[in-house]
């Protein structure tokens, strides 16, 4: 099983706060798959044990068909990861960091060339070739970080919150590198706080508290919503807000951008109220997913 | 937006911010190019662009810690050039890189932050309770910063930066890597705050928070490239959302 990742009954505790409890999870070779939860549900625990930075607890972590306890070496070399704050070299240059990381890999030159120019062009750094790391505003550091992780192609890529703090175009077109490694068969597990992005995956994985509560392609995980969803928009969307929760059955009312996600039980309906520009039923995303099983998980 | 003809005086006093041909250099970069702005009182104002395009740098300009290449401006009425002591006293500063100190408990952070603001020992445990109590963090008053969710981390930090009772808040992505759900939390806070008079000044890479704005202004490569509310931008650009004006602005 190149590359493929396979976690059974997993836990892991820290003193007496258990960050994993009881988790299984099989990703297949080539096949892309987002984690998703809200800060503190073991995201980056579960990360750091797949690349064998912590010991699991109890149950088995396997990366590639390895055990995680006993295969470190040979684990690591195989695997990229990101963590979520990635130390780059400050007093290097843009260039020097990626040729450093290139070497560390063993990228041979010509391979090494070609992904550098897709690097860029994801990156924009090509300009700043010669700026030292730290000197680059947050979000370029960021993308630096994430070019270096990439300047290899490992079997198995781990990215614990890749994209935070980058722009959307850059991350648009770093998703776009993403989902091609994944068609040349490379295995990635990616954790990110922008629902957006889960979309963009084979498969995601809901985390909360520790465990696992729903894994599921994008299209089908959306059917876990049980209610029926509108979406309102109107010009005063806090006094629509007020009133859509004061005086009907709404379930929940969330602030979508400049509009408002309502739900409703089987029994009742959204009737258009007075200021709503446009009432429509919709299918739910992920992210009113996200929020319905944050909120009933409590 | 206002402008004011430039050869006449003109009342900067009123607005929060207000810059004219704001510059900064780095070496023989130019990391902000002419910026203009006039925000005024109570607004909520999203300061938006592509990575590098200068945001950091102009609000570090703003917050009286970065003096500027050429150009002028004034926050809550205090000149940038030559009272940023002033500034400092009246506005609140949520950086990028680092709100809170994660060694420190979360009371012993507020204790900090209220002596950096000259509070006295007195006004500084009546906050801490009232900061504490109002964001039902009390029961963890001395945990460990760095073992808190960082939702709740970015709304102590809200708090911390609120402590003086500035009129005007920069906050620097003051959600990046927040879960959707504390972000909608940290959105009614904003509101709160705006809904008291304060001025929010926010950077952000989500687009849906774009819309919570009053008015934003888009960056690339050190100028602004458009400003206005999330509404007549996306008439002006013909797109149904923030992200798809921010990507035919910034794509290039
Ligand atoms: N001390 C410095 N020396 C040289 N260049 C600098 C320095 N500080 C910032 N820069 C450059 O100025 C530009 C603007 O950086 P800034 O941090 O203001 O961007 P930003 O808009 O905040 O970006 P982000 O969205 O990534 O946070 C970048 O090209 C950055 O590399
Ligand atoms: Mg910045």
């Amino acid at each position: 099983m190149p590359g493929s990742i396979k976690i059974n009954s997993f836990s892991k505790s820290y003193g007496d706060i258990l960050a994993v409890n009881n988790i299984s999870l099989a990703i297949d070779p080539g096949e892309l798959v987002g984690l998703i939860g809200p800060d503190g549900a073991g995201k980056t625990t579960t990360m750091r044990t797949l690349c064998t930075l912590l010991v699991p607890d109890a149950g088995e972590v396997l990366v590639d068909g390895r055990d995680v306890r006993t295969n470190v070496a040979a684990i690591r070399a195989m695997l990229g990861y990101m963590p979520q704050r990635f130390s780059l070299y400050p007093d290097l240059t843009v260039a020097q960091n990626l040729n450093f990381f290139a070497d560390l890999f063993g990228v041979p030159p010509a391979e090494k060339a070609e992904r550098l120019q897709t690097l860029y062009q994801f990156s924009k750094l090509e300009p700043f070739r010669k700026r030292l790391a730290g000197a680059l505003s947050g979000g370029m550091k960021q993308k630096l970080a994430l070019s270096c992780t990439l300047i290899h192609t490992p079997r198995t890529l781990i990215l614990d919150e890749p994209t935070t703090g980058v722009d959307p175009v850059s991350r648009r077109e770093f998703w776009n590198i993403l989902r091609q490694l994944r068609d040349e068969g490379v295995t990635i597990l990616v954790s990110t706080p922008y629902m957006e992005e889960a979309d963009l995956c084979d498969r995601v994985a809901f985390m909360y508290q520790g465990r696992i509560l729903a894994v599921d392609k994008p299209a089908q995980l959306v059917h876990r919503f049980p209610y029926k969803l509108y979406e309102v928009s109107g010009s005063d969307l806090q006094s629509l807000r007020a009133y859509l929760e004061d005086e009907t059955d709404a379930l929940s009312v969330q602030i979508f951008g400049d509009r408002l996600h309502v739900s409703y039980g089987p029994e009742s309906a959204l009737i258009a109220p007075a200021g709503a520009e446009s009432v429509q039923q919709i299918e739910p995303s992920i992210e009113d997913v996200f929020l319905y099983l944050m909120q009933t998980s409590a | 937006m206002k402008f004011a003809p430039s050869n006449q005086p003109y009342d900067t006093g009123n607005f929060a911010v207000f810059t004219k041909n704001l510059e900064k250099q780095f070496g023989s970069f130019t990391a902000v190019k002419h910026v203009n702005l006039a925000v005024e009182q109570g607004e909520i104002f999203g300061f938006l662009g592509a990575n590098g395009a200068g945001k950091t740098t102009a609000i570090r300009m703003l917050c009286g810690l970065l003096l500027p290449t050429s150009g002028s401006g004034t926050v809550a009425g205090f000149d940038v050039w030559r009272e940023s002591e002033k500034i400092k006293q009246n506005i609140g500063y949520m950086s990028q890189k680092f709100s809170l100190y994660n060694d420190l408990t979360l009371a012993e952070n507020v204790e900090f932050y209220g002596g950096v603001y000259g509070l006295n020992r007195k006004t500084i445990k009546e906050k801490r309770h009232e900061l504490l109590d109002s964001l039902g963090l009390t029961a963890s008053a001395g945990r460990l910063t760095r073992d808190m969710p960082l939702g709740y981390k970015q709304r102590l930090a809200l708090g911390c930066a609120l402590l003086h009772n500035p009129k005007i808040i920069f906050l620097d992505e003051p959600t990046a890597g927040v879960d959707p759900e504390a972000r909608r939390n940290f959105w009614e806070l904003i509101h709160e705050l705006a809904d008291k008079g304060k001025t929010v000044f926010v950077t952000t890479h989500y687009m849906d928070e774009a819309e919570y704005c009053n008015r934003v202004s888009i960056m690339y490569q050190g100028e602004i490239v458009a400003l206005g509310s999330p509404q007549s931008l996306r008439h002006e650009y013909k797109k149904a959302s923030m992200a798809d004006v921010f990507i035919k602005l910034v794509d290039k």
